[in-house]
């Protein structure tokens, strides 16, 4: 149900994100979603890839500060309303979110909304209640 | 437990058997580089003072104060009392800014520092049948051979292992069970970060005591070490000019405070600004007299270093006055907006705060006439979060914390880790970039 995702710190420097994908790409290791929230002084890139411990441990050997976080997939049709009416649902159930992004699978039809909810079991319980369906890391990965 | 002493007599001496010592070899000091040195006969003849004028240890105070300046003056032999064919060793300070300051050793003086350090390994609990790791730079500086002579004196097995190539040190220190770990306190910390990504546990390691010392570093950090290393760590202070690492020594049964082997080394805390000698237990500028070196003795030479001299009797027996840990440096004052701020003092607050471990520096610069400082933290994976709000009330915290403490407003800025160097001889913390 959950989803594991690594996190990278990084000071807001030109050229990292570039080094850090292709430390990834190096080991072989595919990102499936990736998203960077920044403020002036730093950033935190969040990465879904289809070998977690590979790539958290080629980040750490390059003197990356690399953190591990369960989040929820969820999938929705990518039409006009889809992304709305996920979020009603979940200001509906209360749930506070962290944050989250979005990315859309490779044939287009469905996005895929990643979420880091404040109470991970209510979010769960809520969300499947409501008839969604939640992605297990390997779903997302052959996607 | 017993106490181990090197040179039980002298350690346990009643302080007026003591003071009897110095004075006597004070006055033979005074005599010796009256007629020897130059620049010291100069400087006594400008002040008024001859050496027949040192009756008691009192009369110390009539004599000038030596300042690195003066070493610096007479680079690179021109403070020695002996010709060089005496000399049997050299050593000199990394000379970052300006001159290398240059310091000789006699037969003697070599023997002299072994027993000094010799009995500050005791002061540790060493012993002859422990494994030394040496791992205090070798070369110029003093760190690397005078601690390696001292475990030598001792009759313990040292490890010439110096510093760099944490992997293979983390090996050697397995394979050859070593009991007593040398190092600075940051390369301790360097250690206990590779044993975890090597993934060896400090607890299968014979480790009992670290002795550490050559950059300043606080009680949290010593916590740290201990815990990380699972070792008992104690301080050892000491600086070239006077002889090397084997000044003072922090015992382990002390509640703190290093002995200062002030039969060799006599100890003064003035303040740095008027040149007065504070009374007992005041905090100030530490100042040492060399009581016994031939090479290159020192006559009220100027540490900068700031600390406290404790008279109290200590637990292990030896009535050798202790100095408190250095908390910091006269030239390490800053004067941020009128408030004196060390960088000791930042280290507390950010050991205060979990998980932050101190690899830190500190950016001061000077924006049109206001003074502004910077506090660069490396994000370490203890304090990491993927979310921002969590950073973001990291760095607010240690803003607060530092205004709390030192009365100052800071930024604070989270870096990536190993953006800050780490040293194996002296950490910098500190870049002040106002041009004044
Ligand atoms: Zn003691």
């Amino acid at each position: 149900m959950r989803v594991e995702q690594i996190a990278v710190f990084l000071e807001n420097k030109s050229g990292r994100l570039a080094e850090i994908t292709s430390i990834i790409a190096e080991e072989g290791v595919n990102i499936r979603a990736l998203s960077v929230a920044d403020t002036a002084d730093f950033g935190i890139l969040r990465l879904i890839v289809d070998n977690v411990d590979k790539a958290q441990n080629a980040l750490k050997e390059k003197g990356f500060t690399v953190g591990k976080t369960n989040v929820l997939a969820v999938e929705v049709s990518d039409k006009v309303g889809g992304l709305a009416k996920v979020l009603r649902s979940i200001e509906g159930a209360g749930l506070n979110v962290e944050y989250m992004y979005a990315f859309v699978n490779k044939s287009g039809e469905n996005a895929v909304l990643i979420f880091r909810f404040e109470d991970m079991d209510k979010a769960i319980d809520s969300l499947m209640a409501e008839g969604y369906t939640l992605l297990t890391g390997e779903q997302i990965c052959s996607l | 437990m017993t106490t181990r002493y090197w040179e039980e007599e002298i350690e346990t001496l009643p302080r007026v058997g003591l003071e009897s010592i110095q004075l006597l070899r004070l006055k033979r000091l005074v005599a010796r580089v009256y007629e020897k040195v130059k620049p010291y006969r100069e400087k006594m003849d400008a002040a008024g003072v001859k050496p027949e004028d040192i009756n008691s240890l009192a009369d110390l105070q009539k004599l000038p104060f030596t300042y690195k300046d003066d070493l610096r003056d007479n680079y690179p032999f021109g403070l020695f009392t002996v010709p060089l064919d005496e000399v049997v060793r050299v050593h000199a300070s990394s000379g970052t800014t300006g001159k290398s300051t240059v310091v000789g050793y006699t037969e003697a003086d070599i023997k002299l520092w072994s027993s000094v350090m010799a009995r500050a390994l005791c002061c540790a609990g060493a012993h002859s049948g422990d494994i030394v790791h040496n791992a205090y730079g070798y070369g110029l500086f003093t760190g690397g051979l005078g601690a390696h002579y001292g475990a030598e004196r001792l009759g313990a097995t040292v490890i010439p292992v110096s510093g760099g190539n944490t992997k293979r040190q983390i090996n050697i220190m397995r394979d050859f069970g070593s009991t007593v770990l040398m190092s600075t306190p940051s390369y301790a910390l360097n250690l206990a970060d590779a044993m975890g990504e090597m993934e060896v546990d400090p607890q299968s390691l014979s480790l009992r005591v670290g002795i550490f010392g050559a950059e300043p570093w606080s009680e949290n950090m010593r916590e740290e070490v201990e815990r990380k290393l699972n070792l008992k760590a104690v301080d050892i202070y000491g600086l070239s000019e006077i002889i090397g690492p084997g000044v003072s020594m922090e015992c382990v049964a002390s509640s703190g405070g290093m002995h200062i082997f002030e039969d060799h080394f006599l100890p003064e805390i003035i303040d740095p600004q008027t040149g007065e000698v504070l009374p007992p237990g005041e905090k100030g500028e530490l100042v040492f007299t060399t009581l016994t070196k031939e090479a290159f003795p020192l006559i009220r030479y100027r540490t900068k270093d700031i600390s406290r001299l404790m008279y109290e009797t200590c637990a292990c027996g030896r009535t050798l006055v202790r100095m408190e840990k250095v908390t910091g440096r006269t030239d390490d004052m800053l004067i941020i907006r009128g408030v004196n701020v060390f960088p000791s003092q930042v280290e507390h607050v950010l050991m205060g705060i979990d998980g932050v471990e101190p690899h830190y520096q500190i950016v001061v610069e000077r924006e049109g006439n206001l003074d502004t400082m910077q506090v660069q933290v490396e994000v370490s994976e203890n304090i990491f979060s993927d979310e921002i709000r969590v950073l973001e009330n990291l760095a607010n915290k240690i803003k607060a914390d530092i205004k709390d403490y030192l009365g100052v407003t800071c930024s604070v800025k989270l870096v990536e880790p190993k953006t800050i160097q780490r040293s194996e001889g002296k950490a910098q913390r500190v870049f002040d970039r106002r041009k004044m």
